[in-house]
């Protein structure tokens, strides 16, 4: 006679219900993702370079030795000229200045993720946030973030950045919120914003308001979980287009940066080694190939999981 | 038509000043001006200081230095380059502008075609080796740290093939000869990109001519109508007495136009790939095969146009990243266009140029992105009647 016989009492705590269905969402999507065989080309390649990363702490701490392997004031003695061709002391030689390149290719793997992550963080924090608000409230605020939207994307970010560092200070990290702001103002915005207002006519939305909610209570927990798998693709993206913009700007010797795959193209550069032919490639090989690798690898992420967030695309 | 176009020119004006205003605000939020470099200089007392302060306007309220810089910059004075004193930044930046627009609307040309092209078969071919082989190396190339890869072709092609010229764009030992003495670079510049917008104009209007001509007649009235078009405009070159010059020039062009091209075209590949995948799904495409149409002309006709659209779509709002590409590769060629002149001058700390070079880049990108947009609009008319 009481309703407790038509619905079974949820013993459960809402949180483990939640982490189920977070769960079940993510194995699915990782079963579209995994369709398809480029993002998983990406993904290795993405391990491959953590591992990288990983390694040079701990070759550091117990095969080399400080004073000849530091990636930035490393120098080796016991070789006369420098840079010496690859050998068996040193896998990758030495560069101009007498420091290990392979050590140097491994030290700078750990910044380059660091500044892919953090510029896609912050880019994706923007455009969520700002693309959210506009398609929620709309009116003003949805003009003016567009008309800057508008006036952001017709920059080129190289030219920009090249003049920015001309007239600031710039380090990694700098490099990355500038960058990171720059997308998500820009592009980023507009199409969080396009899908916002698919989401935003749905209606639990209407619901959340009929119950009650306030409008960031709305934005908060009813949007912005429904915009994460468009950012998380966008953050692909963005990453791999900082990672690019650093190396760019420190091969023409811009940044203040003391260590990265760019800075060890500029070395090669300033000491005239680009054009000196087979002998010197283990100064521009190895650190140009990892740009163009992680780059790539980030990239191929982006478009597989392309494919798992947008259902257009699904094979049907 | 008129009145779209007419918006869309009143909107670029008033981002043309928010533009500028955003160049002026970086400029005057540096802490210090420009006396900060006597500053060491014990024959630049403080006095002398505040006159050259007083002589350039610094010591103003920043309203009206704001209202004078932005009456300069619409006036086209951009100041006085440092690096090339005594000339103009404006006069510097004319010189190059050709250089680079050469390039850069050849390069677009050339990587959308080649996108337009692969993307509608990696759609087509979807699943199979050719379009994961496809799309791993286009994506490589797209991602490709652009300096390095150039700098690899310049290896092989210029120094170890020897069949390109390594840097720069003319052979100045070809431009010593005494018939030569009153030719500019910018001449055959302005040539170069006379004929090229000649030829496309020919080229649409034959298109368009001949678009209701039927079967195999209407692929050879357009080979031929092309073969005349060619012809005419060597032989007028051959004429003209700096053949020789353009071909010098067109000959330095190759190896940046392959490395442009090359770490572009992915872009408009896979975009091309995705829309045909829509289009593709669609009932009207189904229909065209179900009434026995052969698979070139569902993919081509029915598919591959109607999946254009969003593909030049990502064409504008794509040109400012390419223009970023061409700075770097007229850096790695010595190709000296706006790119390397930007860069020059911020390496060596000639601010005026430099940001003369960022406007008229930023300007670039404005005028390209207006004429993406009128094509659009001319090609889908939902647009241009909202």
């Amino acid at each position: 006679m009481t309703t407790q016989g038509l619905i079974a009492p949820v013993t459960e705590p809402l949180w483990r219900i939640r982490l189920r269905l977070a769960w079940r969402g993510l194995t699915a999507n990782w079963r579209l993702f995994k369709e398809n065989p480029i993002g998983l080309i990406g993904l290795g390649i993405i391990l491959f370079f953590a591992l990288m990363a990983l390694a040079h702490p701990v070759l550091m701490a117990t095969v080399w030795e400080t004073r000849v392997y530091d990636p930035i004031i490393g120098y080796d003695d016991q070789i006369a000229v420098h840079p010496a061709p690859p050998s068996a002391r040193h896998p990758l030689g030495t560069d101009p200045l007498g420091r290990d390149v392979l050590s140097q290719l491994l030290y700078s793997t750990r910044s380059e993720f660091a500044l892919g992550l953090l510029a896609a963080l912050v880019s994706v924090v923007v455009a969520t946030a700002v693309g959210a608000m506009a398609a929620y409230f709309g009116g003003i605020i949805d003009t003016i973030f567009m008309r800057i939207a508008d006036v952001v994307l017709m920059l080129p970010f190289i030219a920009v950045l090249i003049v920015l560092t001309a007239l600031l200070r710039f380090e990694l990290i700098h490099l990355a919120i500038v960058y990171g702001v720059l997308v998500g103002f820009g592009g980023q915005t507009i199409v969080v914003k396009s899908q916002a207002l698919s989401i935003k006519i749905k209606p639990f939305i209407e619901a959340a308001r009929v119950a009650g909610g306030g409008h960031w209570h709305i934005i908060a927990t009813h949007m912005l979980p429904n915009l994460l798998p468009l950012a998380f693709l966008y953050m692909m993206l963005t990453a791999t287009n900082a990672i690019f913009a650093e190396a760019v700007l420190s091969y023409f010797g811009l940044l203040n940066i003391r260590m990265s795959w760019g800075i060890m193209l500029n070395t090669a550069r300033v000491s005239g080694y680009l054009l000196a032919g087979p002998d010197y490639f283990h100064l521009i090989i190895p650190a140009g190939a990892a740009i163009s690798l992680l780059c790539s690898a980030f990239y191929l992420v982006g478009r597989a999981m392309d494919e798992v967030v947008n259902p257009r695309l699904r094979k049907r | 038509m008129a009145k779209y176009v007419a918006r869309r020119l009143i909107q670029v004006a008033v981002t043309l000043v928010v533009f500028q205003t955003l160049l002026f605000v970086i400029l005057d939020a540096q802490p210090g001006d420009i006396t900060n470099l006597y500053l060491m200089n014990p024959k630049v007392t403080p006095e002398a200081r505040d006159m050259i302060r007083a002589n350039l306007g610094l010591d103003r309220p920043p309203l009206e230095r704001y209202v004078q810089w932005m009456r300069n910059a619409l006036t086209g004075n951009l100041g006085v380059s440092f690096m090339h004193w005594p000339r103009s930044v404006v006069d510097v930046v004319l010189e190059r502008a050709p250089r680079t627009i050469f390039l850069f609307v050849s390069a677009q040309l050339l990587s959308f075609t080649i996108g337009f092209v692969l993307g509608k078969q990696l759609a087509w071919r979807r699943g199979t080796p050719f379009e994961y082989g496809n799309t791993i190396i286009g994506v490589l190339f797209y991602t490709v740290f652009t300096p390095w890869f150039g700098l690899m072709m310049l290896i092989i092609f210029g120094l170890w093939l020897k069949i390109l010229p390594v840097g720069k764009f003319l052979d100045p030992m070809l431009w010593r000869q005494s018939q030569y003495s009153d030719v500019t670079a910018n001449t055959v510049f302005y040539g170069l990109i006379a004929t090229g917008l000649l030829i496309g104009l020919i080229t649409a209007v034959l298109l368009i001519a001949t678009r209701n001509v039927i079967g195999k007649k209407q692929r050879n009235l357009r080979a031929a109508g092309l073969a005349v078009l060619g012809v005419v405009a060597v032989v007028a070159w051959a004429l003209s007495g700096i053949g020789v010059l353009a071909l010098d020039m067109l000959h330095h062009m190759v190896l940046p136009l392959i490395v442009y091209t090359l770490v572009t075209y992915a872009g408009s590949m896979l975009l091309m790939r995705n829309t045909m995948l829509e289009t593709l799904g669609e009932d009207y495409v189904m229909a065209a095969k179900a009434k026995g149409l052969s698979d070139k002309v569902v993919r081509d006709r029915h598919a591959a146009r109607n999946a254009l659209l969003p593909v030049l779509t990502f064409l504008v709002i794509n040109l400012p990243f390419a223009l970023s590409g061409g700075i770097i590769t007229e850096s790695v060629f010595s190709w000296e266009g706006m790119g390397l002149t930007l860069l020059q001058a911020v390496q060596n700390e000639d601010i005026p140029l430099a940001m003369g070079a960022l406007s008229v880049i930023g300007i670039l990108a404005l005028i390209a992105h207006l004429v993406a947009d009128v094509m659009y609009a001319f090609l889908d008319p939902r647009i241009r009647y909202e």
